[in-house]
């Protein structure tokens, strides 16, 4: 079973979930994944102090110019539909940093001029903590196609019982990238306003791509009531309402996993867990 | 010579766009008979990315020697100077206003790109 961990925005406490999930199921005595997918800030790495027994590198395929056969005729310029290649007098220009890998400019290419070299991205970082598995992908600064690193975590992913999923903040192209295929989703928010506009916007990603989901409400016990009318009037089920309290605060800033730390807290993540492998929620 | 210049509309009354890759028209102005065509950008105006180098790519076969605009991101900067047109950024004013700081030397051309990318 796949569960994503994921919320509108970041600070929810959205690793703080996912790790605790991780490690109890972990210790608990199931074969059990972490996966970071968080690869432009990957940090559950902070607080399940893997050692890491393996690094590759994560690559990207890039289209390359070969300047003795290009007419500079300007097709590949018009098929790439991410704008990434510009084809200027005698000079034919491509931004990898744009590029999609999608293989379309050497599709339409006459010359047969462009071919495909895998460029480095990022690095693949796996390991254990404890019984846990754990897999990251880190981006390298300045690259901001996250994608195919996301991709590259999966993939890379063990087979085992119980894969967690802590996917990057936010609703674009590298969460929906992380959800897919996944069997559950995990909204994770908090009793805002912003925290329930950024839910809304999650909910409709959900439900754009079929997804099981529920919602975990953190700091329950602070901020308004409108998260819970929102989720009444949506008939979305609160798997979870984690309280706010020193300790946790405490424990994240010494790096701890909450669940070890804060009795009352690995309770509800214990509770959230059972319901989330249960599938009864739909 | 022919210089391209960003505008916020079709004549040359109009005020010089300070967005290059979003620019709503290229307006390109032969200096020496005072003569201009526009050609609008719509097609890189909702571009998700990339705006500013296929703007760069169309200001290179428009045939102009030079742009007149507000602000250049780094890759419409490397695409221009593929393509051997100078940038100006900087101007301001009416698009007419522009060619005459130009004419008259007053506008600096950029050695490099003046923001970051995604003003492009
Ligand atoms: S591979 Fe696709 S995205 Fe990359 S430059 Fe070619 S056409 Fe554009
Ligand atoms: S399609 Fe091929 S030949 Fe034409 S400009 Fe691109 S690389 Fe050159």
């Amino acid at each position: 079973m796949k569960i994503a961990i994921a919320s509108g925005k970041g600070g929810t406490g959205k690793t703080t979930i996912a790790t605790s999930l991780a490690h109890l199921a972990a210790t608990d005595g199931r074969t059990v994944a972490y996966l970071d997918c968080d690869v432009e800030e990957p940090n559950g790495h902070l607080f399940l102090k893997p050692q890491i027994l393996r690094e590759e590198p994560i690559n990207k395929l890039i289209p390359v110019v070969d300047a003795d056969r290009c007419t500079h005729c300007g097709l590949c310029s018009q098929a790439c539909r991410f704008g990434a290649i510009a084809c200027v007098g005698q000079q034919t220009l491509i931004f990898t940093e744009l590029c999609h890998s999608c293989g379309g400019c050497l599709l339409v290419c006459p010359q047969e001029a462009i071919r495909e070299v895998p460029k480095p991205i990022g690095l693949l970082r796996i390991g254990t903590s404890g019984p846990l598995q754990f897999v990251e992908g880190v981006l390298n600064v300045g690259e901001a196609m996250s994608p195919p690193a996301i991709h590259a975590v999966k993939d890379a992913a063990p087979d085992v019982d119980l894969t967690i999923l802590d996917c990057p903040p936010g609703t674009s192209c590298p969460v929906i990238e992380s959800v897919r295929g996944c069997d559950h989703l995990l909204l994770v928010t908090e009793p805002t306003p912003f925290g329930l506009n950024d839910l809304k916007l999650a909910v409709e990603m959900a439900r754009a791509l079929k997804l099981r989901f529920g919602v975990a409400v953190n700091r329950a016990n602070t901020g308004d009531r409108e998260v819970w009318s929102y989720c009444r009037r949506q008939r979305i089920d609160i798997l979870a309402e984690i309280p706010d309290d020193r300790a946790v605060a405490e424990a994240y800033s010494r790096g701890e996993i909450v669940v070890e730390s804060v009795p009352q807290v690995a309770e509800c993540i214990r509770s959230l867990l059972e319901t989330l492998q249960s599938g009864a929620p739909a | 010579m022919k210089v391209a210049v960003t505008a916020q509309g079709a004549d040359l009354d109009s005020p010089v766009d300070p967005r290059f890759g979003r620019a709503k028209y290229f307006l390109l102005v032969d200096t020496d008979s005072g003569e201009f065509t526009a050609h609008d950008n719509v097609q890189n105006l909702n571009a998700l990315q990339g705006a500013g180098i296929q703007a760069a790519q169309a200001v290179v076969n428009l045939g102009a020697q030079a742009v007149l605009t507000g602000n250049v991101g780094p890759k419409a900067f490397t695409t221009l100077q593929a393509g051997q047109v100078a940038i100006y950024p900087h101007a301001s004013g009416t698009v007419r206003q522009a060619v005459e700081q130009w004419r008259s030397g007053n506008l600096q051309p950029a050695a490099k790109a003046n923001v970051e990318g995604h003003w492009s």
